[in-house]
């Protein structure tokens, strides 16, 4: 299957500072995917290449075959600002009436898409008078006019409340469902982690990890936590047989390799009739992305 | 295209409106034509003409100031607004070319700059009118000057429009236009008479002055509508050098410059990240 979106060796420096570094990625039709890295690490500045609103300086972008703000490109993806801002004396309803008449579609529909965010009932006040989530609202709203092939989509999520973020991401099951591939940025590693299929990690400007959280799970390799409790008088029993636990609270903390996790259970196992109770914890989600983009410096 | 123009134009409209600049352009122009036209009313008779060809006289004078006041007042906005406010990376992202926005702003702006001189002009006429039937026979000036009062406009919203997108910030665009104002009405004419004086009648006056007249659209708005009216150019103390110049000479210069601010205005926004 071809690519929606592939990007190779893309370079941006600004002065001094180096936005990108050799990035590259592909993003295929109706595939989800999540980008992820520190303030400043650059997400903003590669979505804002792809649409050919800051020119790279070196390295090649493709979209659907076109070049990035080519009018080809233009027509077939969706953007989504940090911090969406629209001029304060419009309404939602004519703000989305000019967007669909710049892509050439009837605005009679525009209302219907309004409802579909949520703004049915405000489309016809001005959006100075909105909140931020409502504001962002217009913003996912012009986001999903017409069909786009690609939708890039940054923080699509902040400022929404967590039952707007839930039909949010529904809404763009149903947009990859239909084959659009969609490239979002976010700080919200749990939301995304379950509602993006792979996650692109910058930091610093470069590209360090991309893949399905599984995948991102085993490349990091981090130790896997236990916490056992004793039964009463068998804790000095327990810390012998397990070199390298230690106490905190009451509770024995030890942890292992992934790869010795069995072995570990093993020899935990042979000691039953002395622990009261066992709980493995595997490495957060939030230990696995600053594992990841700690790596380079930062 | 056309449907992407009047897309962005509608938008304008509905901005405008919101923001009162339709209320008040319409009032500073019907407000200044009525002052102009009762404060004009008083020569009558005195050099033969009927009252709203001395109306129109007046006008012309007050419109050299005033059409590029309001066209300057509207279109500094127009794109360092947009930066500004943050709204331009996303409309860039659209299939529309950067001409077509601004296209579409100026088909706006240009509407409402109308509706404003009509609603002046027209005013003053109906008073002029209403006191002397006589008066019908200026209605030919007042149109002459009506279409080239908005093709002055137009030539100033050019102009606004390319110090709005050289600016890219709002307090920046509204110190260049009004500059450009100062200088292109106020202190271009004072710097010409300065040295039309101090030339007595040399080559500068005979030579340089005539171009030095056309190549600025708010004096050429001026020859060309008072050398139109032979029986007030006499009066008016430009006259003698406006008869001079030949009227299809002012007449091109108006129609030329609000092609070129336009181009220019294309220019300075094309280049440049949003
Ligand atoms: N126009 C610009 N001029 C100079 N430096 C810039 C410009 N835009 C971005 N940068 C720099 O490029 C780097 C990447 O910025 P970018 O906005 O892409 O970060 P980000 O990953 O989107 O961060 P955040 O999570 O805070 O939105 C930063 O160091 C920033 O200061
Ligand atoms: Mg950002």
């Amino acid at each position: 299957m071809t690519s929606t979106l592939t990007i190779s060796r893309l370079t941006k420096a600004f002065g001094g500072v180096k936005a990108l570094s050799d990035v590259s990625l592909a993003v295929a039709p109706g595939e989800r995917v999540a980008l992820l890295g520190h303030n400043g690490a650059g997400k903003s500045t590669l979505m804002k290449v792809i649409l050919g609103l800051i020119a790279p300086d070196g390295g090649e972008i493709s979209i659907c075959g076109a070049a990035p703000g080519s009018a080809q490109a233009r027509a077939q993806v969706a953007y989504l600002p940090e911090n969406a801002a629209f001029h304060p004396a419009l309404t939602g309803l004519e703000q989305i009436t000019q967007y669909m008449r710049l892509r050439n579609l009837n605005p009679s529909g525009a209302m219907e898409l309004l409802g579909r965010v949520g703004l049915a009932g405000a489309a016809k006040r001005r959006i100075g008078t909105y909140s931020k989530g409502m504001r962002q609202r217009v913003g996912l709203a012009q986001a999903l006019i017409g069909q786009p092939r690609l939708l890039v989509l940054d923080e699509p999520t902040s400022g929404l409340d967590p039952v707007s973020r839930r039909d949010f991401y529904e809404l763009l099951d149903g947009l990859a469902a239909d084959g659009a591939a969609i490239l979002l940025s976010s700080h919200a590693l749990t939301e995304v982690e379950a509602r993006t299929d792979r996650l692109l990690i910058l930091s610093g400007g470069r590209m360090v990890a991309q893949g399905t959280l599984p995948d991102l799970r085993r490349e990091a390799a981090l130790p896997v936590a236990m916490h056992l409790s004793a039964i009463n008088g068998y804790e000095g029993d327990i810390l012998a047989a397990l070199p390298g636990a230690i106490r905190v609270n009451g509770v024995l903390h030890l942890t292992c390799a992934q790869d010795e996790k069995l072995t570990t259970l093993a020899r935990i196992s042979a000691l039953t009739d002395k622990i009261a109770d066992l709980d493995v914890i595997p490495p957060s989600l939030e230990d696995i992305y600053s594992h990841f983009s700690r790596r380079d410096g930062q | 295209m056309i449907a992407r123009i009047l897309a962005t134009a509608t938008t304008e409209i509905h901005i405008a409106r919101r923001n009162r600049w339709v209320l008040i352009a319409v009032l500073l122009m019907v407000a200044f034509s009525l002052v102009l036209s009762a404060a004009g009313s008083a020569p009558t008779g005195v050099l033969g003409a009927d009252r709203l060809s001395v109306v129109v006289a007046s006008l012309t004078s007050l419109s050299v100031y005033l059409v590029p006041l309001v066209a300057l007042l509207m279109s500094f906005d127009a794109v360092a607004g947009e930066v500004e406010r943050g709204t331009l990376p996303l409309l860039l992202t659209y299939p529309v070319a950067r001409w077509e926005i601004l296209a579409g702003k100026l088909v706006a702006h240009t509407a409402i700059l109308i509706v404003a001189i009509v609603a002046g002009y027209g005013a003053a006429a109906v008073v002029a009118i209403a006191a002397d039937p006589a008066a019908l026979a200026g209605l030919g000036a007042l149109w002459r000057l009506t279409w080239t009062s908005v093709l002055l406009g137009a030539a100033f919203l050019g102009f606004g429009y390319a110090l709005s997108s050289l600016a890219r910030r709002v307090s920046g665009a509204a110190g260049l236009a009004i500059g450009l104002w100062l200088g292109m009405v106020v202190l271009y004419d004072l710097g010409l008479l300065a040295a039309v004086v101090a030339d007595n009648g040399g080559l500068f006056t005979t030579r340089i002055f005539p171009v030095a007249l056309l190549a600025n659209p708010a004096d050429a708005f001026r020859l060309f509508n008072l050398t139109a009216a032979h029986a007030t150019a006499a009066a008016s103390g430009i006259g003698g050098a406006a008869n001079a110049i030949p009227q299809w000479q002012s007449l091109a210069s108006i129609v030329i410059w609000p092609l070129v601010s336009l181009v220019l205005a294309a220019m300075a926004f094309r280049k440049g990240e949003p």
